[in-house]
This record gives C-alpha cells, structure tokens and sequence, in this order.
C-alpha cells in the first residue's frame, strides 16, 4: 500500500470516525444520567439533514409539526406547573416560525434544520422515559427499540424513499499534509473537536454540568443535594440531539443523506460507546475514531466483510471489559 | 317461497356474471423503499382498469385487485395468499422487487395459479423447474443487460474492468452475471467490491478500484444509493469510462446525481429513450402510446421503464385471457388458471414497451437481447440513446 492510499483512507477514517466519535459521546451521556440506551439517536441524526434538504426544495418538512406537536403535548402534560406550558408553546410556535424562516432564507436552513430536530430528544424523554422512573435498563431498551420503529417509520413519510444531495458548508478541497482533503471534511473534524471541548468545560467547570455529572454518578446522592434528577435526564437529552444533529448536519454534505441510514450510524456509534463502556468519555471518543479507521481499512481490504469486521470488533472488547472490570453495580 | 325464489334466481344471475368475469391479483410495492419503482406499476394498471390505456379482452369483463406490499416479501407472500384464496384470482401479477418476487413463487406455485412478476432477477424464472412452471415475468435480467454492457465495453477497447456494487441480491446478481460475461469476452476484472446502500462512505473500495486502474468501472447499484459511489470515483479523480445499471433509470437519480453522473453509460430498456429510437425498432409505437397515455394522466416526464413492465404484463396477460377463453371457462377456477398459464407460455409476437415477448415451456421471459437492451448516456441531465445492439 502506498502512503498516499493511506493517508486517503486515515483521513476517510478520522472524518467518520470524528461522526461516530459525537454519536458515541450522545450515548455514554444519555446512558450515564437516565440509564437509557437511546437506540433512535441515529434516526435524529439523520432527521436534521434530510430537513434541511427538504428546505431547500421549498417545502415545509413533517419534522416541523412533529416538533412543534410533541412539545405541544409536553405543554398539556405539564399544564399545572407555572410558567413551563406557555414557554413550551412558546418553542411550538418558534419552531413552526423557524421552518418558514429556513423556507424564505435557505442559507440559514442548516441552523433551522438543527432548531427542528432540537425538541425532540427532551420531548421525548418527558413522553416517554420521564413517566417510568426507576424502571431497569432492559425496560428502557425495549421502549427506546419502539421509539426507533417509530422514527424509522415517521422518517419514510416524512422524506421518501430516495437519498438527498447536500451542498457543502465549506465547498473545496484543502491540502493537510500534501493530501488533497474535502473542507467539508476538515470542518468536520475540527467541529467535533471543538464540541468535545466545549463539552469537557461545560462538565468540568459549570455548575449545571456538575450537577449532571453528579446525578450520572450517584442519582440518589444527587437528589439529596437538591439535583433534579428529571432536569437532569432532559437536559441530557437535549445535549444528545443537539450533537446528533450538529453532527449530521455536518457530516451529511459529504455523501448523501437517506432515512435509512440512521440506524447502522448510530449502532456504529454504539459500538464505540461500548468500547469506553457506556462511561467514559475520552474513551467513547477514541472508540469512534477506532470505528471509523477501522471502517474505512477493512473497505479497502475486505468491503464484502466490511461490516462484519467492525461489529466483531465488540467480541475482543467484551471479552476484555468482563475480565478486567469489577463487577460494579450501582445500588439503587 | 317466493321469496327463495328470488334468493335462487340471484344466485343462479350472479353465477352467469361470474362466469364472464376474469380477476387478476396485483400486489406492489407502491409504499417501502421500492416506491419509486411500484408507484408507476400501480398508476399504470389504474390506468388499464379504467379502459384509458388498452382496450378490455373479448367476451370477457376483467376485475383487478391491487394490494401494496410495502417492499415487504412476507406482506407480498400474505398478499398473495389472501388474492388466491379470498379473491379467487385467475392470474397475479407484482411482485415489484426481487427478494418479494422469490418469495410468492412457493405460494402461486402451490395454489397452481399463472404468476407474472415484474422484478428483474434471472432467478425467478429460470430454471424452469415444478414450480417456477407457474411464474413468468416482464423485465429484462441481469444476465441480459450484462450482455448489453460488456458488448459495449469490448466495442470500444477496454482491456480491464472493475465492479463495485450492492452488498445485497442486486449487487451480487449483477457481480454474478457481470463477471461471467466479462471473462467470456475476454475483458480482465481487477477489482470486485461491494458497498451497502446505507453506506455514507465508500472511499476505501474506492481507492482500492483506483490503485488497479480499470478503463471501465461498473457501479452495480440502483436508485440515489448508485449516486455516492460515483461521486466519489469522480472526486478522487477517475478519468476512465462509469457505467450504471438499469436499476438507476429514474429521474431520482439524475437529480441528486447532478454533474457527477454527466457522461454515464448503463443499459437500458428500449422504452426509456423511446422518441429517439429509429423507427424501425420493433417496440417504438407501443412505448410511445404508452408514453402519452401515462404522461396525460400524470404530467410530462413522469414515465418510467418500470411502469412499461406492468404495462408488458398486462399485454402478455390479455392476449393469453382471449386465447385461454377456448380452452376453459372462468367460472371453472382450476381449469382456467390452467389453462391460462398455457396460454401465457404460448405466447408468441407479443410487442411490449420493452421489446417483443415469445415465451417458450423453457423460457418464461422471452425477451430477445437486440430488441430488449440499448445504451444510454447521461448528457445535461437527461438519458440520450448512445447505440442499440440492432
């Protein structure tokens, strides 16, 4: 193999991996604060994209009602708590006005398509995770299969069958290392990290990523210091669509975008979630760069066993997390 | 009394309708990932149902019942079940993807009732063995476009070809016949690759391809799924020739496509450049009535080949209903889907959308080569005839 073949493929690998790395990092932090392993992640992931295509056709697309819809309910659910019905309503309307604003002005449809996509995380948590607290992971996995049918589903009529082609945010190709690399790509990248960043200071040093790392570690000593633990899951939720969007948004102008590529995106980021064992973060995002180098060698080498070879990959890191870990089993 | 009568004469009334009456089954992926290919079947068998695109058989008053699959086999296998035993078809026509076509063979086959499937896999008909005695189809196979393609690769010099397509039926059917024909017309196949169509990358295979230097790359893929790993071919910079299969014939495709599939080649049923065929290619006329009729109801260039498929089923199956009419009577429901399936193997000089269809107890296709395939370039986003094989 030649160095350039190489550097192709490395930088193939860091672009998706950079991908799998957010997804991953959106998992390890659902999973750490609400116990939920959020199997739809991959479908908003592609859902902030496809609207944005959508847009730029000049029609209003259905995940604008969907958002605007399921806050609504959120406000009906909550109607006895103060002020939050009206701001709920409030985010319906705004979301609604952010679809005819991404309609008028298609330079803004990306942020619009991220505004969108937005709610539904946190809507959904208060839907349907919020009213089942406690329940055991396994309750919550197969509420969160359901909910990925359901998206899966909702993403077919929303957007149809066929892919969609995305213009580039950064058009052209830079030259990193004497290799021709798609912006696009190097944006990416360079997006990714500086979400991680943002992301570890938010953890390390604000108060309210403190109180979430707090309620991931220990959820009964979070509440008896006056954390809430609902708070807690929504902002996390919300935190998770956030990157999943940003991340598709992204990611989709250097292919294309379809519903169906949801699911093998985020059960891609899964793995690598797996290999930082749902818990650590620095370990989530080396997972999702190992994912994508990985992906992207064995296309070169092997592309019928492609897939094959990157979900046995979980095999030698099970093995290896079951014999090294200590069984640790929180006590709730 | 009298009012058992009654009772009886209804009976006896609604049994002489019944004997005049032929009803076909139709099951289609008008919703599902197949869509975009059995939304014009459906419209174009609406279309037929109500009288607007060929007249009725003789002597005879034809029922349809259209059910959607949703892309689904185990939906069009239920379907199939459900049109044999509650609907009592004589003849049932779908199955718009492959995998679904496959699995209704076992159900048309034990039922004994005449088949015509509207996917393009070689498998669904051949061989012709105890069951498959039951299934016909319409659609060209790859076994026969793959001919068209490697004609035309060694037509113009290439030397070394490579293959990068679908991880799925479609994909290895093609890398099956693809590389069969290419070895036998002594063309090289450097590199094999596949890709799934969910992918959002596929720069490894491609590099891969690069690093062997084909003349000629063959995506085996169909639908906006086909667009990627052209796009990518281009932006790594391949200079050589970029063929397509005729799984990519729809307006999809050059949309999303765009400048990265200008100057592609693919193989393509006759239909889908139908105005610009000479006038002496067999199927013309009829893909230009079709064409009209189709484009009246649904706008201009809302035609597909894959409509023209049910189209060509539907002109097997009406020629072979007058023809089965001597032999049996409709009210007779084994005995005339016997004899309907006799009549739809015998069926000779049939002129369709996609060539001219003379069935054989050993092939339940038909379709000649030279009538049924031409090649078509992508030229400023629209297909243009490069050359037919006449």
């Amino acid at each position: 193999m030649d160095p350039l073949i190489f550097g192709f493929l490395l930088s193939d690998g860091l672009i998706s991996g950079a991908l799998y790395a957010l997804v991953a990092l959106a998992l390890v932090l659902v999973f750490a604060v609400t116990r939920v392993i959020l199997i739809p992640m991959g479908e908003w992931v592609v859902f902030a994209p496809l609207t944005q295509a959508v847009l730029l056709e000049g029609r209003l697309p259905g995940t604008v009602w969907l958002s605007a819809g399921l806050l609504l309910v959120w406000a009906v659910l909550d109607r006895r708590r103060g002020r939050t019905p009206l701001l709920l309503a409030l985010a319906a309307a705004l979301v609604v006005a952010a679809g005819y604003l991404g309609l008028a002005v298609p330079a803004l449809a990306p942020l619009v398509a991220i505004l969108v996509v937005l709610p539904l995380g946190p809507a959904n948590f208060r839907l349907f995770f919020e009213p089942l607290p406690g329940a055991t992971v396994l309750v919550y996995l197969i509420l969160a299969v359901g909910l990925h049918f359901v998206y899966k589903g909702l993403g077919l009529a929303f957007f149809g069958p066929e892919q969609f082609g995305l213009p580039a945010l950064l058009p052209g190709e830079a030259s990193v290392f004497g290799l021709p690399v798609p912006r696009q790509g190097v944006l990416m990248v360079v997006a990714a990290g500086a979400l991680m960043a943002a992301l570890y200071l938010f953890f390390a040093r604000s108060l309210f990523g403190k109180a979430l790392r707090a309620a991931a570690v220990n959820r009964i000593g979070a509440r008896l210091s006056g954390i809430s633990v609902r708070e807690a899951g929504r902002v996390a939720f919300l935190l998770a669509t956030g990157i999943g969007a940003l991340a598709g948004v992204l990611v989709a102008p250097l292919s294309n975008a379809s519903y169906e590529m949801g699911f093998l995106l985020g059960l891609k980021g899964f793995v690598a979630a797996i290999v930082a064992g749902l818990s650590s973060y620095p370990l989530a995002v080396a997972g999702g760069v190992l994912v994508g180098v990985l992906e992207s060698f064995s296309s070169f080498f092997a592309s019928a066993y492609k897939e094959a070879i990157v979900f046995a990959l979980l095999l030698p890191v099970l093995a290896w997390r079951s014999v090294s870990s200590l069984a640790l089993e929180e006590e709730e | 009394m009298r009012k058992g009568l009654v009772w009886l004469g209804a009976f006896v009334l609604s049994a002489a309708l019944a004997q005049a009456e032929v009803r076909i089954g139709v099951t289609l992926s008008a919703t599902g990932p197949a869509a975009s290919l059995g939304i014009p079947e459906k419209n174009t068998l609406l279309l037929i149902e109500a009288g607007r695109l060929d007249r009725m058989p003789k002597g005879v008053k034809v029922r349809f019942f259209i059910l959607d699959d949703g892309t689904d086999p185990t939906a069009a296998v239920k379907n199939t079940q459900k049109l044999i035993q509650e609907n009592r078809v004589h003849l049932i026509i779908g199955g718009t993807t492959s995998p679904n076509s496959l699995a209704m063979i076992d159900a048309v086959a034990e039922a004994g009732v005449p088949f015509i499937s509207l996917a393009a896999a070689k498998a669904i008909v051949s061989p012709v063995d105890e069951k498959r005695y039951w299934v016909f189809k319409t659609p060209q196979t790859d076994e026969l476009m793959s001919q068209a393609v490697v004609q035309d690769m060694v037509a113009r010099g290439f030397k070394t070809v490579a293959y990068l397509g679908f991880n799925t039926a479609y994909g290895e059917g093609w890398a099956r016949e693809f590389e069969k024909a290419a070895k036998a017309a002594g063309l090289r196949v450097v590199a094999s690759e596949r890709y799934s169509p969910k992918d959002t990358s596929v720069t490894g295979q491609v590099l891969k391809i690069l690093s062997r230097r084909p003349d000629a790359v063959l995506i085996g893929a169909a639908g906006t799924p086909a667009v990627l790993p052209q796009r990518t071919l281009v932006e790594k910079g391949y200079k050589g020739q970029i063929y397509q299969t005729h799984g990519v014939a729809n307006p999809a495709f050059l949309k999303v496509g765009g400048r990265f599939v200008e100057g592609t080649l693919l193989p393509a049923g006759p239909i889908l450049v139908a105005a610009q065929l000479p006038d002496a290619f067999p199927s013309k006329r009829v893909a230009l009535t079709y064409i009209a009729a189709y484009e009246a109801e649904h706008g201009v260039g809302s035609y597909s080949t894959f409509g023209g498929h049910a189209y060509d089923a539907w002109l097997i199956a009406r020629s072979a209903i007058e023809r089965a009419l001597g032999a049996a009577d409709p009210g007779d429901l084994a005995a005339f889907r016997k004899a309907l399936r006799d009549a739809i193997e015998g069926t000779q000089g049939v002129v369709g959308t996609h060539g001219v269809f003379n069935l054989s107890p050993t092939d339940h296709l038909g379709l000649k080569f030279e009538d049924a395939a031409v090649i078509v370039r992508v030229k400023d986003g629209k297909w243009v005839l490069e050359r037919s094989f006449r």
